[in-house]
């Protein structure tokens, strides 16, 4: 156990030093350690006066260092192009500040807020903040974008607006399959957080869907989403059925 | 139920291997396997068929010498009715229904990816581990989530042991692929980009497979397109499982299936647990392939938990999905673990 620790202090810590070396090369200045994910540092950090959000795309032992650096400088430009596209949209979203594909790094201005997630109860209007995220998950769709992890976690909530954050699993596609597991990954986060609030506020989301994209649209996603969870491959709400107690 | 733990016996013809197994819910007390080899080109479902009813009997005497006892001595007859092709899966089935009713056996149903994980949590002595499966027909990342194995990630197309095994015959490496194309992988000397495709959490690979032999028709150095379809393959597989281990938490890691037999795999997967505080082991290299023991350790787990079936309901189910089916036993386990 201690070994395994030690060693994965050692993995953890050169990571994070890299990163701080890579801020200070860029003139940033770190504050705090937001989170490390399965394929990037987030760091909260000053820059050039913006309060700023820096992600940076670790490398990855377990493959080919050319193959390691063509993924991780596609997907910060692709991070990049989405946050602008969102922004043209007119969604609340982080403002791209900077962008360096052969450092593997992207920085965005940091959204002081609250996550939906924690803050769904004591909303004056939650059901105004689901249509308005149906809405704008909407007219992503329509632009042909999907976030790839839109749960209430990736929502901040500044002052009543929503803003959605980490386009990290984003992509470019009208692929009606993925479009329904945006919808659905809504569904489910709500769900394992607030289920007794899950009717009305799962009905405004749509509704905001529709108005963005229209009725049609709406039916088609909706019946993906159903499509998805009979697949029984996300859903964990699916219970036992009362087997044989193990008796004798 | 008696004292003494049940003794079940398991019978594997998902695809080409057929076994006969017999085991308890802790020990394996025979593993006895014929693999059926093509003798060109892939597993052609009847043939194989026709192999695993020549064997049948021969294999299943040979399992019950080994664990030294008589069929009469089995409590239970479990048999793998899926997923996999239907003309295989009807030989083990119509063998378990005859041994069944012959010596009025109960007969229990297992599911084959769910074999593939318990063996594999047997062998490795982890409880909770994050699994990836890889075989020549299947490629799943999953975990015990409430009762079920959750697919947390899978191929849309082909499965990466098939991607190989075509790759191989196609440029005449032969069979299995996997270790023919990793060893000619090791006289690369440069690496090219191919179509690298991880959906959310879900692989494709038969783009890979397809820009992999239009390089090798174009004359591309061979050493060096196997390196890159295999690099290209395997680091989308660890990717998601990575995706998947920070997901869920799981403080183990295991391999499982075919293609667990291969190193380089097993290497890249280790390095990818070291990133997270995880542990790393893979199956036992004799229960990696199909094989007859995970079937019978699966059915004393079932049976166990008090899961049987009739003879009616015994129909094969070649699309039996691995979530579809409840894991009663991970409740108990949980149960004498926190008492």
């Amino acid at each position: 156990m201690e070994e395994r620790g030690s060693g994965e202090e050692g993995a953890r810590a050169l990571t994070l030093s890299a990163a701080s070396r890579l801020l200070e090369d860029l003139g940033a200045e770190w504050i705090s350690l937001l989170g490390v994910g399965a394929e990037a540092v987030v760091v909260r950090c000053r820059w050039r006066s913006f309060d700023a959000v820096a992600k940076y795309r670790v490398p990855k032992p377990y493959r080919d260092e050319r193959l390691d650096s063509v993924l991780r400088r596609r997907r910060t430009v692709l991070e990049a192009k989405l946050l602008i596209e969102v922004k043209k949209l007119g969604i609340p979203a982080p403002t791209l500040l900077y962008v360096e594909p052969e450092l593997h790094i992207l920085l965005m201005d940091f959204i002081p807020g609250t996550r939906l997630r924690d803050v769904i109860v004591r909303l004056d209007k939650p059901e105004e903040v689901f249509r308005k995220l149906g809405f704008y998950t909407g007219l992503m769709h329509e632009r042909g974008i999907v976030h790839g992890d839109l749960t209430t976690s990736n929502v901040v909530m500044v002052n009543g607006d929503a803003y959605i954050i980490d386009f990290g699993l984003g992509a470019f596609t009208n692929e009606l399959e993925e479009q329904g597991v945006d919808v659905h990954l809504m569904l489910r986060s709500l769900e394992s957080t607030h289920p007794s609030l899950v009717p009305p506020l799962y009905s405004a989301f749509m509704d905001g869907y529709e108005e963005a994209r229209g009725a049609e649209a709406r039916r088609a996603v909706e019946e993906k989403v159903v499509e998805i969870r009979r697949r029984g491959r996300y859903v964990a709400e699916r219970r036992l059925k009362a087997r044989r107690s193990a008796s004798t | 139920m008696r004292g003494a733990e049940p003794i079940v016996l398991g019978i594997e013809s998902t695809a080409h291997t057929f076994g006969v197994g017999i085991a308890t819910t802790r020990h394996i007390l025979a593993n006895v396997n014929s693999v059926y080899e093509p003798k060109a080109g892939g597993i052609h479902p009847r043939e194989a068929a026709e192999h695993h009813s020549k064997v049948a009997s021969e294999v299943l005497i040979h399992a019950l010498r080994e664990a030294g006892l008589s069929i009469r001595d089995v409590d239970a007859i479990a048999v793998a009715l899926g997923p996999g092709m239907g003309p295989c899966l009807r030989v083990g089935a119509t063998l378990a229904r005859y041994l069944a009713v012959k010596y009025s056996k109960p007969l229990v149903p297992v599911n084959h990816a769910v074999a593939h994980v318990e063996i594999a949590k047997l062998t490795t002595g982890f409880r909770d581990p994050l699994v990836v499966y890889i075989a020549g027909g299947n490629t799943i990342i999953t975990t015990l989530v409430e009762g079920r194995y959750r697919v947390f990630g899978e191929t849309l197309d082909i499965p990466l042991g098939n991607c190989m095994d075509t790759f191989a015959r196609e440029v005449g490496l032969g069979y299995p692929g996997t270790p023919r194309v990793e060893e000619k992988a090791m006289g690369a000397k440069s690496y090219i980009e191919l179509p690298y495709v991880v959906k959310g959490q879900d692989l494709q690979f038969s783009g890979l497979l397809t820009k992999a032999l239009r390089l090798v028709r174009e004359g591309a150095r061979l050493e060096d397109v196997c390196y890159s379809l295999i690099e290209t393959a395997y680091s989308m597989l660890v990717e998601v499982a990575e995706r998947a281990l920070v997901h869920t938490g799981k403080r183990e890691v295991t391999l499982t299936g075919g293609v667990a037999r291969s190193r380089l795999l097993c290497r890249k997967l280790e390095a990818m647990a070291k990133l997270h505080e995880a542990v790393f082991k893979p199956v036992d290299p004799e229960y990696a392939g199909d094989n007859g023991a995970m079937i019978a350790y699966t059915g004393a787990l079932a049976y166990a938990s008090g899961v049987t079936m009739s003879v009616e309901e015994s129909a094969v189910r070649p699309m039996w999905r691995l979530d579809q089916v409840e894991i009663p036993w991970s409740r108990t386990a949980k149960l004498l673990r926190n008492s």
